[in-house]
């Protein structure tokens, strides 16, 4: 261990010791976010900052520590970073719009109802027509 | 010099990051709805796969990337099946 850093410039530490602590520094303050914020709809905005600078900032540091110290460009930590990237925004959508539907057939009224977002979503206006139908 | 620089910015950044896990713990453990509890799981996975490469870091290995991998591919997945467990469970209800 204290071989390979030994043999880092200071430069590239420095580089290294920013990265990955503006990295962990947000993750910290989306997840103090996520415990403050008051309802599930802003709660679901604040890990969006670990997941995309939080992860950015920690693999851009691994990045540089693996590719000054090998003297190789190492740039597979690029994959996890893209690969997080790629699938947070699918993940947030699913929860956002399960809370909504669930939230909706509870009917809590902290929400609009179907017809505000009406043609946005097929799935949800073919469920709509089948309760009324079912009611009928 | 740089060793120093090295450790010490690890160090401080795994603090930050147990910090983070802890917070999104306590809202697990409060959430007040089942969704909360699920967007506090994929943030749990997201930060200990962060935590799984500043071990990376610190000891000079490669190996810690393909566990972060890992990690980040099967907590996708578990939070997409838990997103739609959410759904067709209220479906069939």
């Amino acid at each position: 261990m204290n071989q390979v850093v030994a043999e880092l410039p200071v430069w590239a530490a420095v580089l290294v010791a920013c990265f990955l602590l503006l990295g962990a520094s947000l993750c910290l303050i989306g997840a103090v976010g996520f415990l403050r914020l008051p309802t599930f709809y802003e709660r679901i905005h604040a890990p969006t900052l670990t997941t995309s600078w939080g992860i950015g900032g920690v693999m851009i540091a691994s990045m540089i520590f693996f590719s000054v110290s090998t003297g190789k460009d190492v740039v597979h930590e690029i994959l996890i970073g893209l690969f997080v990237t790629i699938t947070t925004p699918v993940t947030f959508m699913l929860l956002a719009r399960a809370a909504l539907y669930r939230d909706r057939t509870e009917q809590t009224g902290t929400v609009p109802d179907k017809g505000a977002d009406r043609g946005t979503d097929p799935r949800s206006r073919t469920q709509e027509r089948d309760t009324t139908i079912d009611a009928q | 010099m740089s060793t120093t620089i090295i450790s010490v910015s690890v160090q401080i950044a795994q603090l930050m990051l147990v910090l983070a896990m802890a917070i999104v713990l306590i809202r697990i453990i409060l959430g007040p709805r089942a969704q909360d509890r699920i967007i506090g799981l994929d943030t749990l996975y997201v930060n200990a796969m962060l935590l799984l490469v500043t071990f990376g870091i610190s000891s000079g290995r490669m190996i810690y990337f393909e566990a972060a991998l890992v990690v980040s591919m099967l907590g996708f997945v578990s939070t997409l099946a838990l997103a739609k467990f959410l759904m067709r469970g209220e479906v069939i209800e």
